[in-house]
């Protein structure tokens, strides 16, 4: 298991970890590591499987996003007894209109991101799915941030 | 025939599970990488090209049939805990690929038939898809 960056005694919710994961934008043939690797992290420490599949699936969409759209990023995880959270920045053309980006089926990728089985205006939405709580905040020109939770009980 | 996957009672559910060798033969495949692990058992299976749709509605333990052949087809199965990956129509997929699939232990085939007609010999043969299976 890689070592987190640091741990915080949460009082109640015991130990917490903090992990910092870079993502490369164009990165095809590293994209979905940092997510298995989060998998992994979560097993390990005895996430429950069902919390751990929502929390794979909704990050390995959001990687996916910053290695189709943006330069860099990357993803912050942390882990307590009780929740899971996952912060992806990255720095990016943004999302002019969040709304229309959430709808199943709009998308902006290209036709070879599609032909890789993505691209079809799922991502986000698939996002929402499994996670209990999902924040968007995006600036055109900038970047985005995209913030989930996942509860753990 | 190995099933030590299925947790008790599971039989009663998947009356008509197979091994990966079942699978092989009934789809005269070829096995590209873990040709050690072909007596896993195989509960049921998706045919599909797009991931999204594979990570929203595939259930873990499944078999992924499709026509992609790149890495993230493999990421895909390793998120989901897939089973195996059947590429069709006799694609094969690059060297890196099949590296990745060996290193995270999930065995790779491909048929010779059409997507429609792979998932068709295994439905008619007994294998289930995942639909009725979603909570």
């Amino acid at each position: 298991m890689s070592q987190p960056d640091h741990l915080v005694s949460t009082g109640d919710s015991g130990t917490e970890l903090h992990y910092t994961f870079k993502v490369e934008g164009g990165d095809f043939g590293s994209a979905g590591s940092v997510s298995t690797g989060i998998k992994k992290i979560l097993q390990q420490i005895g996430v429950k499987p069902e919390t751990v599949r929502k929390t794979a699936i909704a990050t390995y969409e959001a990687e996916i996003n910053v290695v189709i759209h943006a330069s860099q990023g990357e993803i912050l995880l942390t882990a307590n007894r009780s929740a899971i959270q996952i912060v992806v920045r990255d720095k990016g053309p943004g999302i002019p209109d969040v709304d229309l980006a959430m709808q199943p089926g709009y998308s902006t990728a290209s036709e070879a991101v599609r032909e890789m089985g993505f691209g079809a205006g799922m991502g986000l939405p698939n996002m929402q799915r499994c996670a209990d709580t999902l924040n968007i905040t995006s600036k055109v020109g900038e970047g985005t941030i995209v913030e989930m939770i996942f509860t753990n009980e | 025939m190995d099933f030590s996957d299925l947790r008790d009672g599971a039989h009663s559910l998947y009356p008509h599970a197979m091994t990966l060798d079942e699978v092989r033969g009934i789809l005269s495949a070829q096995v590209l990488c873990c040709s050690d692990m072909l007596s896993i058992g195989i509960k049921f299976a998706c045919g599909c090209d797009l991931m999204s749709d594979v990570l929203a509605f595939t259930q873990p333990g499944a078999l992924l049939l499709t026509g992609l052949t790149n890495n993230q087809v493999v990421r895909t199965a390793e998120v989901l805990d897939l089973t195996a990956i059947v590429f069709c129509r006799d694609k094969q997929p690059d060297a890196e690929t099949i590296s990745l699939a060996e290193e995270l232990k999930i065995p790779l085939l491909s048929s010779p038939h059409p997507l429609y007609e792979s998932c068709g010999l295994l439905f008619k043969n007994g294998l289930n898809g995942c639909g009725g299976l979603r909570k």
